[in-house]
């Protein structure tokens, strides 16, 4: 618990410095104008850093997880996804793991009971909220799309229909900012809940968690609850994308807590394990085809040696092999040369 | 994995993120925030201490929409059709006699920003809503 209490101390203490940055000092400017910049240039910048790196690794070996029936003989029936022979079978095997972390629907969790036996149960939880969060968050800030785009693309306003389609005190209500604040909170819960997986957790397992929590509950707070002015921060948002930036007076604090921390989210990512984003569209295990046996792939480290093959022995020597009486594999003409192989 | 596959990967991730930057260039409107209009005639005879809204300017602009259930909740289950603002000053609490009184350009006032920033209030559900020149809406 020490580590999730370190990683809530700093995200208090970001609070803290925005409050005093904001409201104490006059540096709405900087956290306006120039830290979004900051943040967005850290985050793409950084983010195709770590992909360049990642790129650079040698992937020797074809090393797909197989979780099926390999392509086989015709009448065994190959499990074309959980174990891909082709293009098409692990295109359809990523996007299931990035659209609805296949994977993670496999999570079981392991006992061992009284008499000493070891049972495996049935564990969702962890698929179950890692949906809720990133969908909800995708579609939050899809949402957020309102806020950047002038005239408001249509596609924007068609979600704000479906997902608002929910009213309470004659209030659309946005599900998916819920479902988003639903999941990350059971993530939350789970990882303290669980011995096992509390006792692995780091400050930078709680650390992002904190930060979304805040920006979560931030945003639904000023959405549903104390308001801000709405046309101000537009303006800001528009100002910052069409680079003028302009900072109103008087924006609701929650406002800078929510953009604060959503500006550390983005400069903290690169650096994190948030890097699973870009990360899993390059995972060896999950990208490569199950083709061992058709195609032969040639580790790129091998260096060039130079080899002796049988054939090329035997074309040599075939003279005195035959003379001494061994038996040849390949047949020659007068002048020596190998013929193609019988049979 | 293959070279051209990650740059791909690369120039979408590029190109999504950076969604509000190249539509904003793309976009014909500045993303200036709008300029609402007072100019009514109800307004224009406002003068002195009488030209003021119900509430302070600056709360309204962020919590008219609070103002407005309260009013809500208070006529239309409570019966009570009395608003008393934080000077003290009594006000007719309804949308449509009230607030319209002042501001009946709807068009270039309520519709400006909520346009600008796709905010789609719920009064006209109940309400009535004003016209607009050149079509519903």
């Amino acid at each position: 618990m020490k580590n999730a209490g370190i990683a809530l101390a700093i995200v208090l203490a970001i609070l803290a410095v925005v409050y005093v940055g904001v409201e104490l000092l006059p540096l709405d400017f900087f956290f306006g104008g120039i830290l979004p910049y900051i943040a967005i240039a850290v985050f793409i910048v950084g983010f195709i850093y770590r992909i360049y790196k990642w790129a650079q690794s040698p992937v020797p070996f074809r090393i797909p997880t197989t979780a099926g029936q390999q392509k086989s003989l015709d009448f065994i029936k190959q499990n074309k996804i959980e174990n891909p022979s082709s293009k098409g079978g692990v295109f359809v095997r990523m996007a299931l793991e990035v659209l609805v972390f296949r994977s993670l629907f496999r999570n079981s969790k392991a006992e061992v009971t009284e008499e000493g036996d070891i049972v495996y149960q049935w564990e969702k939880w962890l698929w179950l909220f890692a949906l809720c969060f990133h969908w909800g968050f995708f579609l939050t800030v899809f949402r957020h799309l309102r806020f950047f785009t002038d005239p408001v693309p249509g596609a924007v306003q068609f979600w704000e229909k479906i997902d608002g389609v929910f009213w309470v005190d004659l209030q659309q209500i946005y599900l998916t900012g819920f479902i988003l604040l639903l999941g990350i909170t059971g993530l939350f819960i789970r990882r303290i809940y669980l011995d096992k997986v509390r006792y692995i957790s780091l400050v930078n397992d709680f650390f992002p968690l904190f930060l979304i929590l805040g920006i979560a509950i931030s945003g639904l707070t000023m959405r549903y609850l104390t308001h801000a002015d709405i046309t101000a921060i537009k303006e800001l948002a528009m100002g910052l994308v069409t680079f003028h930036p302009v900072v109103a007076d008087d924006i609701s604090i929650v406002f800078w807590f929510h953009l604060s921390l959503v500006c550390t989210l983005l400069i903290y990512f690169p650096t994190s394990k948030l890097m699973h984003a870009g990360g899993i569209f390059m995972s060896p295990t999950r990208n490569m085809a199950n083709n061992n046996r058709m195609v032969r792939h040639i580790n790129p480290w091998n260096p060039d040696v130079e080899v002796h093959s049988y054939q090329e022995y035997e074309h040599e020597f075939h003279q005195k092999m035959k003379a001494v009486g061994l038996p040849l594999d390949w047949d020659y003409d007068e002048e020596g040369n190998q013929l193609p192989k019988k049979n | 994995m293959k070279k051209t596959n990650i740059i791909i990967g690369i120039v979408i991730f590029a190109v999504l993120v950076t969604v509000p930057f190249w539509s904003a260039i793309l976009s014909p409107a500045n993303g200036a925030a709008p300029e609402v209009s007072f100019d009514t005639p109800v307004i224009n005879q406002l003068s002195g201490d009488n030209y003021k809204c119900v509430e302070d300017v600056e709360w309204m602009r962020a919590h008219h929409m609070d103002l407005l259930n309260d009013w809500k909740v208070q006529v239309v289950r409570d019966g009570n059709r009395v608003y008393i603002s934080e000077d003290g000053t009594e006000y007719l609490a309804s949308l449509q006699n009230t607030c319209f009184e002042c501001h009946s350009n709807y068009e270039d006032f309520c519709l400006k920003c909520h346009t600008y920033s796709n905010v789609n209030p719920t009064c006209w559900e109940c309400h009535v809503e004003p016209t607009v020149v050149g079509g519903a809406k």
